[in-house]
């Protein structure tokens, strides 16, 4: 408990007077300005006394990757972390629980058994039906976006084995025109609900994403539709559903298929909402409550079942997945296929 | 005449100078005619109303949809429906005047009408909330659908929104699951739904009130994922680009009918529907009664059916990337647009 949070605890020591210690303060003196000189020449390089200012510094753009590759600090409490480290606590600061954000590979690679994933629709890419030419075009957007992440577009699906249970498994990506739902997304989440109604399986999708994505126009609006009436069949079918919302879900994809969860979990510290807190802080003109629109201000006002850290996730989908199919026995599509 | 749109300056002029020459034998009984002049205005009147708006560019069928004199919800409720019994409030937390609904008479047809309603004027929209409806209109419009699902009567949905309201207390309150919630179980309910857009069509606040087995759309009215404002903000970095988003967005009644996004157009009076309302909410009447009675003789299964298999066509794609070959291949923009649905088939 009492866990000093002090970096160097003071070593134990005869309690004599600290003599070595000279007068000298390190606190920024007061400089008085040289008479000779006009204020706002600045000292001569040579100057003895320029360790009290900082101008190189303060004027550095902030970077947050330092040096490439090895270690990541943490944006939450400042600790330099190693890389290698980061990667197998799954994005996690060992410190202060901050979640990075994580790509679809990574996080499904830490949730299913080790070869099981079967993926559905790994080619699926979007068309531009729309002709959308805006500052850049559509066309343009997603192929820097495919060469950039690896990926066809912002969802990755597939059926796989969770514990002992087979289940249909979505993971939006973030990183792909941030994780934006169009109708590729659409397409394949619907196909994946269907594939898990058919094969009377669980269903899970872990959300993050920025909203519909405006490049399809009404398209992507529809595919709000289209997902929540595939979950409707799923649902009546008696199958479950977990939502997973990650950081950051709003829009589109909150208004349909991540609020839809018979549970719903959220990451810690997850951005969550609707609107973006700046529509709403234009159109309303009210100072936002602290701590608003996240996953704990959301759990508090009964939106989210329970908040489940990462490295605990796979863990709590297969206690929830025991829960929710003991009635019926649902892991028995894995005698199916 | 207050509320003119630029476009809409031409006309009003030459319905100025009509209606001054009109007047003028009754306070100059001077016993000359203008018959004439009348006739000619009144034609080249009709021409230049007929001119402007066969031409209307995307942003200027927005600023019609937002029309300040458009008919809204209310306004159709007494003219295209003949009873309108209102009832309130969604049984968890409130009544949100944004949204109203009740039971209705449509010809010979017990319905219920859902709509989001703006106001006429300051405090109307205060009451209103500027038609933005809180979490509770759509708890509110859900269970009037159930109410109508479980007596048997069909559901009218009338559209016109700018979108659901971006507040602390819709976030509080989950506006989002309300929302995703109505998605759902639109899909499920035995009743035929129509939905009409008679104004503005805005995003999910539309959508949340708009899954239906019929999607109708009136002439001057647009339904869009995003506002030109918020597009514009977001790409081109300046909400002043909103004409340019309308036209890319492709959010007409003409452009989603293109795209198979809508069902029908639903014509306006030349000049748009608040030149005329009485004509404007009779055509509606005729559209909402054909579409009602068409999907009354399907059974409940097949209604069910095509109501699914009408969102689950929505949305183009590939199965595979194109390869380098066929993309030189691929036809430029303009035909693009029209190939765009034949590729959910691909």
């Amino acid at each position: 408990m009492n866990v000093s949070p002090q970096p160097n605890p003071p070593v134990p020591s005869p309690p004599t007077p600290l003599p070595l210690l000279p007068p000298v303060s390190f606190a920024k003196k007061p400089v008085p300005p040289d008479p000779s000189e006009p204020a706002v020449t600045p000292p001569p390089k040579d100057n003895p006394t320029t360790f009290v200012k900082k101008p190189k510094m303060a004027g550095k753009p902030r970077k947050r990757e330092i040096p490439e590759g090895l270690w990541t600090k943490c944006p939450k409490c400042s600790t330099m972390l190693f890389d290698k480290e980061l990667d197998e606590n799954l994005k996690v600061c060992s410190q202060c629980q901050y979640h990075f954000p994580i790509g679809s590979r990574e996080r499904i690679h830490s949730l299913v058994e080790t070869c099981t994933f079967e993926e559905m629709d790994a080619q699926m890419t979007s068309v531009d039906a729309l002709g959308f030419t805006g500052v850049a075009t559509y066309t343009s957007k997603l192929e820097a976006y495919q060469r950039s992440t690896g990926l066809k577009d912002a969802v990755v699906t597939g059926i796989c084995r969770i514990g002992e249970h087979r289940a249909a498994l979505g993971v939006m990506d973030f990183g792909f025109l941030g994780g934006s739902m169009g109708s590729v997304v659409g397409e394949k989440l619907t196909r994946l609900i269907e594939r898990a109604t058919e094969k009377g399986l669980p269903l899970i999708i872990i959300s993050t994403s920025g909203g519909a994505r405006m490049y399809e126009g009404m398209f992507s609006l529809m595919q709000m539709a289209k997902t929540s009436a595939a979950l409707a069949y799923h649902a009546k079918a008696r199958l479950p559903y977990f939502s997973i919302l990650t950081h950051p879900t709003t829009a589109g994809v909150m208004a349909s298929y991540a609020t839809l969860g018979d549970l719903i979990l959220a990451e810690p510290g997850a951005m969550i909402g609707f609107a973006g807190p700046r529509v709403i802080k234009d159109t309303t003109q009210a100072e936002l409550p602290p701590g608003f629109q996240t996953a704990e201000f959301l759990l508090e006002r009964g939106l989210i079942d329970a908040i489940v850290p990462r490295n605990e996730l796979k863990e709590r989908l297969i206690t929830y997945l025991g829960y929710v199919t003991a009635g019926r026995n649902c892991s028995s599509g894995l005698a199916k296929s | 005449m207050k509320h003119q749109l630029d476009f809409e300056k031409p006309i009003i002029e030459l319905q100025n100078k009509l209606d001054e020459l009109r007047k003028h034998p009754e306070t100059h009984s001077l016993g000359v005619s203008f018959d004439e002049e009348i006739k000619q205005i009144e034609k080249k009147l009709e021409e230049t109303r007929r001119q402007i708006f066969s031409n209307l560019t995307a942003w200027q069928r927005v600023q019609l949809a937002r029309h300040p004199k458009r008919p809204y919800t209310l306004d159709y409720l007494a003219r295209t429906f003949t009873e309108f019994h209102e009832l309130h409030g969604d049984r968890l937390f409130a009544e949100d005047r944004a949204v109203v609904g009740g039971f209705a008479r449509l010809g010979d047809h017990k319905v219920m009408v859902i709509g989001t309603q703006k106001g006429r004027d300051t405090k109307e929209n205060i009451l209103r909330n500027f038609g933005s409806a809180h979490p509770e209109g759509y708890r509110k419009a859900l269970r009037l659908m159930r109410l109508a699902d479980k007596f048997g009567l069909p559901i009218i949905a009338l559209i016109d929104t700018a979108g659901a309201y971006p507040g602390i207390g819709a976030e509080e309150r989950h506006i989002a699951e309300a929302i995703a919630v109505n998605l759902r179980e639109m899909t499920l309910l035995e009743t035929p739904i129509i939905a009409a857009v008679i104004g503005e069509g805005g995003s999910g606040g539309a959508l949340g009130i708009g899954v239906a087995d019929r999607v109708l759309i009136l002439e001057n009215a647009y339904y869009s994922v995003i506002s030109p404002e918020g597009c514009a903000a977001i790409l081109w970095k300046e909400r002043s680009a909103a004409a340019k988003a309308a036209e890319a967005l492709r959010i007409t009644a003409k452009d989603l009918f293109e795209l198979k996004l809508v069902d029908e157009i639903i014509p306006e009076p030349l000049g748009g529907a608040h030149t005329d309302p009485k004509q404007a909410a009779e055509i509606l009447r005729q559209h909402l009664l054909t579409n009602l009675e068409q999907l009354r003789a399907l059974p409940v299964a097949e209604r069910l059916k095509l109501r699914y298999e009408k969102y689950r066509a929505c949305g183009p794609f590939l199965e595979k990337p194109l390869t380098a070959s066929e993309k030189a291949a691929a036809p430029r923009k303009s035909s693009k647009r029209a190939a765009a649905p034949a590729a959910t088939m691909a």
